[in-house]
């Protein structure tokens, strides 16, 4: 008992840099959310039931041009296919003997960033300590889109027009780094924004709506990137 | 006009079982190399499709946001960290417009 509860408490201190880098991102979100039209109720519930930055932001495009439920169902499954990739490699690291409840709460707190310390933590990962990131993180993903979403209200537009470059910011942080260690990875960025830049001024393609435009684009970049330039089994283990 | 509750279910359903299906049904390694790179290119490909060329429509003035872009880009190739990149971008911005809008 008191080890797991040492786990707990070893999540909750490691999240602690997760927590203060949502809440500057959720506040950034928590402010489009209230531009696009939610409620601050609304947006802060969003962020507890979702916890994923890229499929919350583009999410918002669709409720203002109110789009189907399809097309916002497919728009999730394709932003955020990344997660199943990194379910996968979690579920490697649990126990066989850890229930269906265990994995099923670890899952609610599959994001880049949890992912990122769950997988890297030595040997076994115990629920607690994905429990302790989670609580920690998500505290500071819910507290952040409340106080954006009642700020947005107050805040001077040219404060909310320059916040609209933390997210895309964020994404570069992401992308960027290990587009420089691998050149397969350039180039699946480069191409997708290049394809994404035709879609988007192209005449009958720029017609498409944003959802779809980034489900193409990423579906058609990744699939020939995978059958031109597959992962050897030893690179994709250090992934 | 669409309920944004179902909306938010609808997102939050999609994106829950795609974090619970793999970890749940999951329990031997997946061995198609191509699904695995598939699902790896994935994450850049959408992410880049998102950013360019939405980053230069971000701010109220296209030439603030391509410098905001282009500081970004910098400091993400020298490897700073999400929030120095994210805050950066966002100051560059704010004080570019300052001058041009």
């Amino acid at each position: 008992m008191s080890n797991t509860n040492n786990e707990f408490k070893r999540g909750l201190r490691d999240a602690i840099p997760i927590c203060l880098g949502y809440l500057a991102v959720s506040f950034a979100f928590g402010i489009q959310a209230s531009e696009a039209g939610l409620s601050v109720f609304q947006a802060s519930f969003m962020s507890l039931a979702n916890v994923t930055s890229a499929g919350q932001f583009s999410s918002l495009d669709l409720i203002k041009n109110n789009a189907a439920y399809a097309e916002m169902a497919l728009l999730q499954f394709v932003v955020n296919l990344r997660y199943m990739l990194m379910s996968t490699a979690l579920s490697q690291k649990l126990s066989h003997k850890e229930s269906t409840l265990r994995r099923c709460l670890v899952a609610y707190g599959v994001t880049d960033e949890i992912f990122g310390l769950s997988v890297t933590t030595k040997g076994r990962l115990y629920p607690e300590y994905s429990y302790g990131l989670i609580v920690c993180s998500v505290f500071g993903w819910i507290l952040g889109t409340f106080l954006g979403a009642c700020a947005g209200q107050l805040m001077p537009h040219r404060l909310i027009s320059a916040l609209g470059m933390a997210i895309y910011g964020m994404f570069l942080a992401i992308i960027i780094p290990d587009s420089k260690e691998n050149k397969v990875i350039l180039a699946v960025v480069i191409s997708a924004m290049v394809l994404s830049t035709i879609f988007t001024y192209a005449p009958v393609l720029k017609d498409i709506s944003s959802g779809f435009r980034i489900i193409i684009v990423t579906v058609v970049v990744a699939l020939t990137a995978a059958y031109f330039a597959p992962r050897s089994e030893e690179v994709a283990e250090d992934a | 006009m669409h309920n944004i509750y179902l909306y938010i279910l609808v997102m939050a359903l999609v994106t829950y079982l795609i974090r619970m299906l793999p970890l749940t049904l999951i329990r031997n390694e997946i061995k198609s190399k191509y699904i695995k790179s598939f699902l790896y290119y994935v994450p850049y490909a959408t992410l880049a499709a998102m950013t360019f060329p939405a980053i230069l429509h971000a701010s109220d003035d296209v030439r603030a946001s391509a410098m905001g872009f282009l500081v970004a880009l910098i400091l993400s190739y020298r490897k700073k960290s999400l929030l120095t990149v994210a805050a950066c971008a966002c100051i560059v911005v704010f004080v570019a417009e300052l001058f041009l809008v």
